[in-house]
């Protein structure tokens, strides 16, 4: 018998050690390989009577197992709803078998049979699939180190742990840490995982075989506790105990909270759950991948694996990089200005493993930088996140300055002065004089185009643009503005250095607004101009509440302040002259900012109020002044507006190649400005319900609200041509 | 149709539904009987004549399990050949119980029947069937359940009541309750419940409080802030209630029913089986109805059940004197009174169970035969009797003195 990813060595006492090695992996995980395998490695040692038992571990010092291979799960295709549940039941029914020595549950309950003992060796993380297969086992040792991850993770990309893991995590630590770990999705340490109950022994990495083989050796017959008469839920199960019943109630309430009906993962897991255990095991494991298929085969999964795990992986790894272009090697950056966002990119650069010179116009000013890190260093220190030592030595990589000389040998300089083209230009010239001649140079920027700072640079060809958001450390995309003649050295370096400080990238058009600022002030008019006609401030916030979104639009006006919105209105309307077209809010700006002094949530409050030490709550004012309309529109309508109100201009964007691809369109609405994740972003929503059905919805909120809604030219084409913007494959 | 007329209504008194309620030592089987006992003794009636009986039981059980009526009649030591039925409208049930044995009656099925309910709080715990809709996620999610306390809230958020409002009927339910027992208003339908001797343990309810103020309920913490707040409910009703920035918080012990221990019964019957046990009518029952309506906010069902039927009776909403809504919460009453526009001096004038308590099986029944006392102590003539119910239902009937 030979295996590609696995081998399996029995020693003298007859137990096998069965080690998981997927080669050329940087990590194990489940794919067809495996799974086919493993199924083979079972049926020997179940089938072998020389094999008294088995270990199984890992040969990767990467991890145990990492879960299911998503692009598999991404592009699995059934003909039939049976068809998708047998492929689903597979890793369920194998992982049975192993459990119960492939005995009918019967016989193991009245003594009749018993399991080979399997003991799981687990040498680090075992996530989703390769939980689930450590849980399997009738023992489990884990190696003590505290930065190994236990976990079933499979939510956060809308699908549950569908191999056993919504029964045996309850059977072994009990509902409510079961529902805790698979509907957040966050895994935990193995001292967590042995107080939950979840897995049995904790030694030292290199004991952790022995340590399960001396657990077979003196185990020969092995029974799973839930395959033993009397098995109880630990801390109460099934739909009569009035502990499960609370359980299920809260769980139930706080589930709708979180999810808003959006995602419907959560409610299929406290549905295993519960269903689960009510019934036999083998049943269980059936509802269970009954939901796991519904799941997979729908199409907000397929677009939030593709969205959120295929397409943003790619993006990070760098899939828009210019190949023919060698890596480059960023030891050392220059951030030109310490104000918030240079103190952002110094934070994060460092926390990349590069160094920073950062440079402003006098010592004081730029060690505002060092001040910023050790803020959120202090913190972290303090609540026993990082050590002091380690937070001296990342504040040791921070080298303020005030002297341009002392830029000469960084490898990549990164711009974020005041956003004012003279004072941009003056800070590229005396860069340009004394970094090295092959330095790239990007600038931040949200609003200057790229193509004219260039301009300014005696090597444009070099020059790129780069758009990070605020907080830096906290906002997890960043916009990359090729301008016209930016060469594909700078994008690939670029993308080198975005990287290593791991955000997710997007490559846009040196267009007004790149593509995340086209979008988000259209959402946000639309959300005022529903002020101004009298819908009630909590209908607005809550229905985008109910879309998805992770903050009201009235409460992101708030933050970003009503003055910075009134500000820009009037110097686009100064740059535009007749060009400018109104947003139908100018006037709602000027009343708030300057007729009623309400500017925003840093300055004494805008559609909110900030009460000290409460929670916000809506300015009654907003009513007064903006009286309530009598018949207010039903929150299907107003999640409709909002949510087309960043449709158009997303696909605007994607019309006018300002994003290369619905991809970047979608990877930046989600992790730009919050996008409601469960639609895969707004392209993938297009595609979801039918470019078609997207148009007519347009053009029937376009005859309602206005012309804003129109569809581009190019949508209207695609629908008539009966196109799709992602086709079929992923 | 055949007329369907009520001949007699007896109750127990309500008891404090905890371990040292005054009733938590009788079986809710005994309290049956008791009631049951109470019909065929005072009448003086052949039980061979009652054809049916159905009570009401929400917590159906344990010992309230396994058709509780049976029990009861086989306990009272009615005749063999009287069948029972047990009945669950959550807190309609006692009044559903009449309306079905009244049914009965009206199609023809049989000549005497009783109607009522019974349920032993402190000894059946609400909640203790279980039941899919609270704990089952794929029914919880999709039909945004949250508990009533909630949907009380959330009616008082809608519909504008304050946390005065709802305190202000609290305080005027339980003097209109202390009134009505001073004045011997529930005299003739009282059933004092004996132990196991048969001596008497309680001959009044148990929960009235005289002295109710508003300085005294306004010291009470509201008690559903925590389920709403910590535990996600607000959230759940905010998603179907979108127009709302949060839940107020105005209901506690003092603005809600209590909760109690008791039994009631109302004898139901043809006009020729009134003449073959030789009784008068007292009221003759005009229009049944029930309605379902929207579950979350679950408590507003009582507008719609009392239109449907007032529409079945052939009535104006004016031919109503009198007026019997189930006192759940202040602002389910205080929202009906909006709805209909009903002045609160012609609903619920003998108080109701803030003061007094909801024995969840037995209540309609109670209230049934509370309105029958009343229309004949003042003389109106039409009543209507609702109750707001679990799942957004609600259960209407409208009778009429006929004595």
């Amino acid at each position: 018998m030979s295996f590609k990813t696995l081998s399996i060595d029995v020693d003298g006492d007859g137990i096998a050690l069965i080690t998981i090695d997927l080669p050329g992996e940087s990590m194990n995980v489940w794919n067809a390989d495996l799974i086919s395998d493993f199924g083979e490695a079972v049926e020997k040692v179940l089938g072998d009577d020389a094999i008294k038992g088995a270990v199984i571990t890992s040969g990767k010092a990467s991890g145990f197992l990492a879960g299911a291979d998503l692009n598999m799960l991404g592009s699995a295709s059934a003909s039939s709803t049976q068809e998708a549940f047998e492929g689903a039941f597979g890793l369920n029914a194998m992982l049975r078998k192993m459990e119960t020595g492939g005995n009918t549950a019967k016989d193991l309950k009245n003594g009749a049979a018993h399991a080979k003992p399997i003991a799981a060796a687990v040498n680090g993380l075992a996530l989703g699939g390769g939980l689930e297969l450590v849980l399997a086992c009738h023992y489990r040792v884990v190696a003590d180190n505290p930065k190994i991850q236990l976990g079933v993770p499979e939510v956060q990309v809308g699908l549950l742990p569908g191999g056993g893991g919504t029964q045996r995590l309850p059977r072994l630590a009990g509902l409510q840490s079961a529902a805790m770990l698979a509907t957040q999705g966050k895994p935990v340490d193995p001292q967590a995982a042995k107080a939950q109950g979840f897995i049995d022994e904790i030694a030292p990495a290199e004991d952790v075989v022995a340590k399960a083989k001396a657990w077979v050796k003196a185990n020969p017959k092995a029974v799973q506790p839930w395959d033993k008469k009397g098995f109880k839920f630990p801390g109460g199960g099934g739909a009569m105990d009035p502990r499960s019943v609370q359980f299920f109630m809260a769980a139930n309430a706080m589930g709708q909270r979180e999810t808003k009906h959006n995602y419907p993962a959560v409610q299929y897991i406290l549905s295993c759950m519960y269903e689960g255990s009510i019934v036999p095991f083998d049943t269980a494991i059936r509802i269970e991948s009954k939901y796991f298929t519904k799941l997979l085969t729908s199409p907000q999964t397929r677009n939030m694996i593709r969205t959120l795990f295929i397409n943003k992986q790619a993006a990070e790894k760098g899939a828009a990089r210019p190949k023919d272009v060698p890596p480059s090697d960023i030891k050392t950056v220059g951030v030109l200005g310490a104000g918030l966002m240079g103190s952002g990119i110094t934070h994060v650069s460092v926390k990349g493993g590069m160094n920073v010179i950062v440079l402003d116009r006098d010592m004081e000013a730029a060690e505002n930088a060092v001040a910023y890190s050790k803020k959120i260093l202090d913190k972290r220190v303090s609540r026993g996140k990082m050590t002091k030592e380690a937070a001296e030595e990342f504040l040791s990589k921070i080298k303020p300055t005030a002297d341009y000389n002392d830029l000469k040998d960084v490898d990549l300089i990164i711009e974020a002065v005041f956003e004012d083209p003279d004072v941009k230009a003056d800070v590229i010239k005396k860069t340009e004089a004394v970094i090295g001649e092959d330095v790239i140079f990007a600038s931040n920027t949200s609003t200057l185009p790229i193509t004219g700072l260039a301009k300014h640079s005696k090597r444009p060809d070099q020059f790129i643009g780069m758009h990070f958001f605020s907080p830096v450390e906290k906002m997890p995309l960043l916009e990359i503005i090729p301008g016209d003649r930016s060469g594909d050295r700078a994008l690939a370096t670029a993308l080198d250095y975005n990287r290593k400080i791991r955000k997710t990238p997007i490559v846009v058009k040196d267009v007004r607004g790149f593509y995340t600022n086209r979008v988000v002030p259209p959402y946000l008019n639309e959300a005022m101009t529903m002020v101004k006609e009298g819908v009630k401030p909590a209908l607005i916030e809550n229905a985008a509440s109910l879309l998805g979104m992770p903050v009201g639009p009235l409460a992101l006006v708030d933050e970003t302040s009503l003055s910075l919105g009134l500000m820009l209105v009037r110097s686009t309307k100064k740059e535009l002259g007749d060009d400018y077209k109104p947003t139908g809010v100018e006037d709602l700006l000027e009343k708030m900012v300057e007729g009623l002094g309400r500017q925003g949530r840093k300055s004494g409050g805008g559609f909110y109020d900030y009460p000290e030490g409460a929670p916000k709550h809506l300015w009654r004012g907003v009513s007064e002044h903006f009286p309530e309309a009598d018949e207010q529109p039903s929150a299907e309508d107003v999640k409709e507006r909002l949510l087309y109100a960043q449709l158009i201009p997303a696909a605007h964007c994607f019309a006018d190649e300002i994003v290369p691809d619905p991809k970047s369109a979608d990877l930046g609405a989600i992790f730009g400005w919050g996008f409601a994740p469960w639609t895969g972003g707004p392209m993938s929503y297009i595609d979801t319900i039918g470019v078609e059905a997207f148009v007519q919805k347009a053009e029937s909120l376009a005859q309602r609200y206005g012309e804003r809604f129109n569809p581009p030219a190019k949508f209207r084409d695609m629908a008539d041509e009966g196109a799709g913007l992602y086709g079929k494959a992923a | 149709m055949t007329d369907a007329f009520i001949y007699d209504a007896v109750r127990t008194p309500r008891g404090k539904g905890k371990a040292d309620g005054s009733l938590h030592e009788i079986t809710p089987v005994s309290l049956a009987t008791q009631v049951l006992e109470a019909v065929r003794d005072r009448n003086q009636i052949d039980t061979a004549e009652i054809d049916d009986i159905a009570f009401g039981c929400v917590s159906p059980v344990g010992e309230q399990g396994a058709v509780i009526t049976r029990t009861a009649i086989m306990n009272a030591g009615f005749a063999e050949s009287t069948a029972g039925i047990h009945v669950n409208r959550f807190c309609a049930s006692g009044l559903e119980a009449a309306n079905i044995a009244a049914a009965k009656v009206k199609a023809g099925e049989a000549d005497l029947t009783i109607g009522g309910g019974v349920e032993s709080m402190s000894r059946v715990p609400m909640g203790s069937d279980g039941g899919a809709w609270a704990t089952d996620p794929a029914v919880a999610f999709k039909t945004y359940f949250v508990p009533q306390g909630i949907s009380a809230d959330l009616i008082a958020t809608k519909y504008g009541f304050s946390r005065d409002d709802v305190d202000a009927y609290a305080v005027e339910s339980q003097k209109r309750a202390a009134k009505s027992w001073d004045e011997k208003r529930f005299e003739k339908s009282i059933v004092p419940v004996k132990d196991v001797m048969g001596e008497p343990v309680l001959a009044h309810d148990e929960t009235v409080r005289a002295k109710t103020d508003m300085q005294s309920l306004g010291a009470l913490n509201p008690s559903f802030a925590m389920l709403g707040g910590q535990f996600g409910f607000d959230a759940v009703a905010l998603q179907k209630y979108p127009e709302f920035e949060k839940i107020k918080h105005v209901h506690h012990a003092g603005n809600s029913s209590g909760i109690v221990d008791g039994a009631a019964a109302v004898l139901i019957g043809n006009e020729e089986a009134g003449k073959r046990i030789g009784m008068k009518p007292r009221a003759r029952i005009r229009a049944m109805a029930s309605v379902g309506s929207e579950p979350t906010i679950m408590l507003t069902g009582p507008e719609f059940a009392a239109k449907k039927a007032l529409k079945r009776a052939g009535m104006e909403k004016s031919d109503i004197e009198l007026w019997e809504l189930n006192e759940a919460f202040a602002s389910v009453v205080l929202r009906f009174m909006q709805a209909l526009d009903i002045d609160h001096s012609d609903i619920n004038v003998n108080g109701g169970a803030i003061a007094m308590g909801h024995p969840l099986g037995a209540t309609g029944a109670i209230i049934l035969g509370t309105v029958v006392d009343e229309l004949e102590r003042s003389g109106k003539e039409n009543a209507l009797i609702t109750l707001c119910i679990g799942g957004g239902m609600g259960t209407a009937t409208i009778i009429e003195r006929v004595n």
